[in-house]
């Protein structure tokens, strides 16, 4: 449950039957209320934020890479083979870790080699664009260098949150049902690439790739799809090049 | 549950905009919020509040109106109203269809005292 506010809590006991009444107990004054036009996006100032965090990364030459998904589809460990290889080439690059709580996988990713700033969200279920600014503060990545943001495990609240990336990864893996892309529709909307990762587990499980390709593709034709396991390194390589790609 | 931060969001927004006009306090906010919009507008209306406590937007009345999505269809080329994103298209069943609106979530305008 992601109880930023506790509402979660508070509806399990709060009956929504009723009409929610404004309260006569006090006065609004006389005056004749004026309206105001306004016109701007909700999120406009997380919005903000990821404007800069954009001109930050295009003015260095790095190139940022956000990665969503549910909890356990493998994100950490994709990520410590993918930086494994990467700085094995000589590639800078660093990490944006985000999660509820512990620095697991800061550790995890600090093992590498690789620079790694943990955001703990504490109650929250997502990154915002401001969190990640200050993280990059704390990194200060190199120029021609990769960031690789990884989300709070999460497929909802991710989603609505621009962090600056240029590239956002949605990650799935054959281990969760085939028919996640069509449960959680507006994150695989909004990637730019899917992976489709675990895949040496396939011959274990009972997911669909072909169907799972063609719901991402129904959703999201742009999307690029990769299809590996980070385990075995199957499959790593278009993954590595594509990551690769666009970077000085 | 990111409504918390969407609510407190919008409450930035709305506060800035009527204390630059040098209000006294928001009656009320329209909001627009689109069906493919990744926000549930009842968990929004329920956080507002909470959101709300303590600034000028205190008590405010949260008007939302949901707009539709709407789409073309690839194969039919009609347009259509998008509900839900793995709907087909109601004319031939084709899908997927294109998808051009209703991701909006957009505070229209403020009530001020």
């Amino acid at each position: 449950m992601c109880s930023t506010c506790g509402c979660g809590r508070a509806d399990e006991r709060h009956d929504h039957a009723h009409e929610h009444s404004h309260g006569a107990g006090h006065d609004h004054g006389a005056a004749t209320p004026s309206v105001l036009k306004v016109e701007q996006a909700i999120l406009a100032e997380n919005d903000r934020f990821a404007a800069y965090n954009r001109g930050f990364f295009s003015g260095r030459g790095i190139r940022c890479f956000n990665l969503i998904s549910a909890p356990g589809s493998g994100k950490t460990t994709l990520l410590e083979k993918t930086l494994e290889a990467l700085l094995g080439r000589g590639r800078s690059c660093c990490v944006v870790e985000g999660d509820q709580q512990t620095d697991n996988d800061a550790r995890r990713i600090a093992r590498t080699g690789a620079p790694v700033h943990q955001i703990q969200t504490g109650r929250a279920c997502h990154l915002d664009a401001h969190q990640v600014g200050h993280a990059l503060e704390h990194l200060a990545p190199r120029e021609g260098s990769i960031v690789f943001v990884e989300n709070v495990g999460n497929l909802i609240c991710p989603t609505e949150f621009d962090l600056g990336e240029h590239e956002r990864v949605v990650l799935l893996s054959v281990t969760e049902g085939t028919d996640k892309p069509a449960k959680y529709p507006l994150a695989f909307r909004s990637a730019s690439a899917v992976v489709i990762g675990k895949l040496d587990l396939l011959p274990h499980v009972d997911f669909d790739v072909d169907e799972a390709l063609r719901l991402i593709a129904g959703l999201n034709p742009r999307a690029r799809v990769f299809r590996l396991s980070a385990k075995t390194g199957d499959g790593m390589a278009g993954w590595l090049e594509w990551l690769s790609a666009g970077a000085s | 549950m990111h409504e918390l931060s969407i609510a407190t969001s919008l409450v930035e927004t709305a506060a800035r905009n009527a204390e630059a006009a040098g209000a006294r306090s928001v009656v009320s906010l329209d909001l627009k919020v689109g069906a493919l919009a990744g926000v549930e507008p009842d968990a929004l209306s329920f956080c507002f509040p909470v959101a709300a406590r303590g600034t000028i937007c205190e008590g405010a009345e949260l008007r939302l109106e949901v707009g539709p999505g709407s789409g073309t269809c690839a194969a039919c080329g009609g347009k259509t109203e998008v509900r839900d994103l793995l709907a087909p298209c109601p004319a031939c069943g084709a899908w997927p269809l294109a998808v051009e609106g209703g991701r909006e979530m957009r505070l229209e305008s403020l009530e001020v005292t």
